[in-house]
């Protein structure tokens, strides 16, 4: 098992080497002169030149790659120019954030799509087959920002159910202790059954947006796999042997089934990163989405490139943890290499 | 479009019903992105504060905004910005994609290791991410928006050009084709990528409507598009702000149309699957 994980770690390092390089292009892509940015508007040229030197603008690009994976090995990813923090450290404070609503959309998406996936592929071509098939397609359609500001109104507008969308937490709490970052964690760590409510509260709807736009994959993959399962020879083995159709379903079809449904988490979880961002700024949610969004607005280009390489080295750290899981679930994928 | 090609649009059309409101949907989108500007109502940039805010009535049927701009007059004239956006990264992805991917399939060699290489790069970053940060540093326009939507495209042609093609290259009429004496380009971009055609179509369609998603959500975190500019998902940024105050016009009707023309795709995409590959119908 170990041999696997060490295999699957040095399959992941070209992507590794090639988000940095794609990152590192982008840095040095920015619009005009980034040193006369720096060093702004009212800069004298000596100030510029001065500045050029001191991001080692005036060194050749191989030069500059150097050093830029020397400040990146030392976890350096600059400044952000309107807050005056280094990039890092914020990223890091606001990365549990994303994080919490990102897991909870997930997790709200696999409870509602791989219940509804098996039950579309025991009836085919029934109207739940149907209906399945129709809300699979209406959720990819879904613009995450569309679905976010609608279920607000819905829920907070029309009938108040919900609290108002703004933010991780309700002005009349403040949050619990910070242990792991996530507050639904840390708020059952506290033993405070109330704060965990309004915290549970609060994520209900962005989490519910973001579970709606990855649920059709999901559950579509869902359907096609224990599809094919069903009618595999083992399967009629089985039901001829006269097992009950629950033990069939889920302890021969199911586990079998869910092999590719782990294969396409790799795609759910390049939407979810992607879709979070929005669903961040609807929300105001503190996330690194909105963290972004506000350096985007300022033309503030650190956060930016640190977000973006946050988020690329995390989607490569996820790919490698859905891989290795992979080899849990299906043994003969060590075997086979 | 010759007999054939009618009798096969009529064939994909009556398989489904559902592919066939689709498509019925997708030629009045098409209208609008035409002639949306000359069957707009009112102007869509002119503001008229005494009446903002205005909820749907029978003078303006989708309501007015905070400037008190007619919004269905607003969605109509944008429907050409975004399909405009959506359509030419699609078509730069295409072009792109298919050649790099056909190459790689039907030479294989270090060719193939590489072009496979910048397409696994590119699959390694979540998509969207990665079109905000190009849009970021390349410049906040909408050509950038389309280089970016065209730029993750990519590996999805890359993919398929290249595995369709790499089927094909030993095939019998390949062969045939290469002992009459055609060079290996013209085997290629002649005999064998015509027949790959059909299935790239299918990943055209599905793409348009993700293209459409992608090029609304940045507009919508404020890339490219600017305001007074009209296009769907800025206008549900705009209206973002009053929906919790009750105003839904705002943001609801461009978001209600944005979803209306991505539904449409991926169904027209979904159909054209179906009758093209029925095996990958899931």
């Amino acid at each position: 098992m170990i041999g696997l994980v060490l295999k699957r770690l040095a399959g992941a390092l070209p992507n590794v080497i090639g988000v940095v390089i794609v990152t590192f292009l982008l840095t040095r892509a920015l619009p005009g002169d980034p040193a006369a940015y720096f060093a702004g508007p009212s800069a004298t040229t000596e100030a510029i030149q001065q500045i050029r030197a001191s991001l080692g603008l005036d060194k050749s690009l191989a030069q500059q790659f150097a050093l830029y994976l020397r400040d990146l090995a030392k976890g350096d990813l600059g400044n952000s120019l309107s807050t005056g923090q280094p990039v890092l450290t914020e990223i890091r404070q606001r990365l549990p954030a994303s994080l919490e609503l990102t897991l909870c959309g997930l997790v709200l998406a696999l409870s509602v799509a791989v219940p509804l996936g098996i039950l579309a592929a025991t009836r085919p071509g029934s109207w739940i087959d149907h209906l399945c098939r129709l809300l699979a397609t209406a959720g990819v359609s879904l613009p995450t920002f569309f679905t976010g500001l609608l279920l607000a109104y819905v829920f907070y507008f029309l009938l108040g159910v919900a609290p108002s969308p703004l933010g991780r937490i309700d002005v009349a709490f403040s949050p619990p202790p910070a242990v792991t970052g996530l507050y639904l964690v840390d708020s059952l760590l506290a033993r405070d059954a109330a704060l965990f409510r309004a915290t549970a509260g609060q994520l209900a709807l962005p989490a519910a947006t973001l579970g709606l736009f990855v649920m059709a994959p999901l559950m579509r993959m869902t359907r096609a796999s224990m599809l094919g399962v069903l009618s595999s020879e083992f399967i009629r083995t089985a039901r001829a042997s006269g097992l009950p159709r629950m033990k069939v379903l889920y302890a021969y079809a199911f586990r079998n089934a869910l092999l590719p449904v782990v294969t396409t988490l790799g795609m759910v979880f390049s939407f979810l990163l992607g879709s979070n961002v929005l669903v961040e700024k609807v929300f105001a949610w503190p996330g690194i989405g909105s963290y972004v969004i506000e350096a985007l607005v300022a033309s503030d280009y650190a956060p930016v490139q640190g977000f973006v390489l946050t988020m690329a080295l995390l989607y490569v750290a996820l790919n490698l943890a859905i891989d290795v899981l992979y080899g849990f679930i299906d043994p003969r994928v060590g075997i086979e290499g | 479009m010759n007999a054939a090609t009618l009798r096969h649009v009529r064939y994909v059309a009556t398989q489904n019903p559902v592919t066939l409101a689709a498509f019925l949907m997708f030629s009045v989108l098409v209208l609008l992105a035409l002639a949306g500007p000359w069957i707009a109502p009112y102007d869509p940039l002119a503001s008229d504060t005494a009446n903002a805010l205005n909820p749907p009535s029978v003078r303006n049927w989708f309501g007015t905004d905070a400037l008190g701009r007619d919004i269905l007059s607003r969605i109509m004239v944008a429907a050409r910005l975004d399909f405009g956006i959506a359509v030419s990264a699609v078509a730069v992805s295409f072009a792109i994609g298919a050649t790099l991917g056909s190459l790689a399939g039907f030479f294989g060699g270090w060719a193939d290791r590489i072009i496979a290489r910048i397409a696994d790069t590119i699959m390694a970053f979540p998509l969207f991410v990665l079109a905000m940060g190009i849009v970021a540093a390349l410049g906040n326009t909408v050509a950038n928006i389309v280089l970016a939507t065209a730029i993750i495209n990519l590996p999805f042609y890359i993919r398929v050009s290249r595995a369709e093609v790499n089927v094909r290259r030993n095939a019998g009429y390949v062969e045939a084709a290469r002992l009459a004496g055609n060079s290996d380009l013209r085997v290629l971009a002649l005999h064998v990528f015509p027949n790959v055609l059909p299935p790239m179509m299918v990943q055209i369609s599905l793409n348009m409507g993700w293209a459409i998603l992608n090029a609304a959500g940045l507009s919508f975190i404020g890339l490219g598009v600017r305001p007074p500019q009209a296009e769907w998902g800025i206008m549900v940024a705009e209206g973002a702000t009053y929906i919790i105050s009750g105003e839904w016009w705002v943001a609801l009707f461009p978001g209600a149309v944005l979803m209306l023309a991505v539904f449409t795709f991926n169904l027209l995409g979904d159909g054209l699957r179906d009758v093209m590959d029925p095996r990958m119908r899931t």
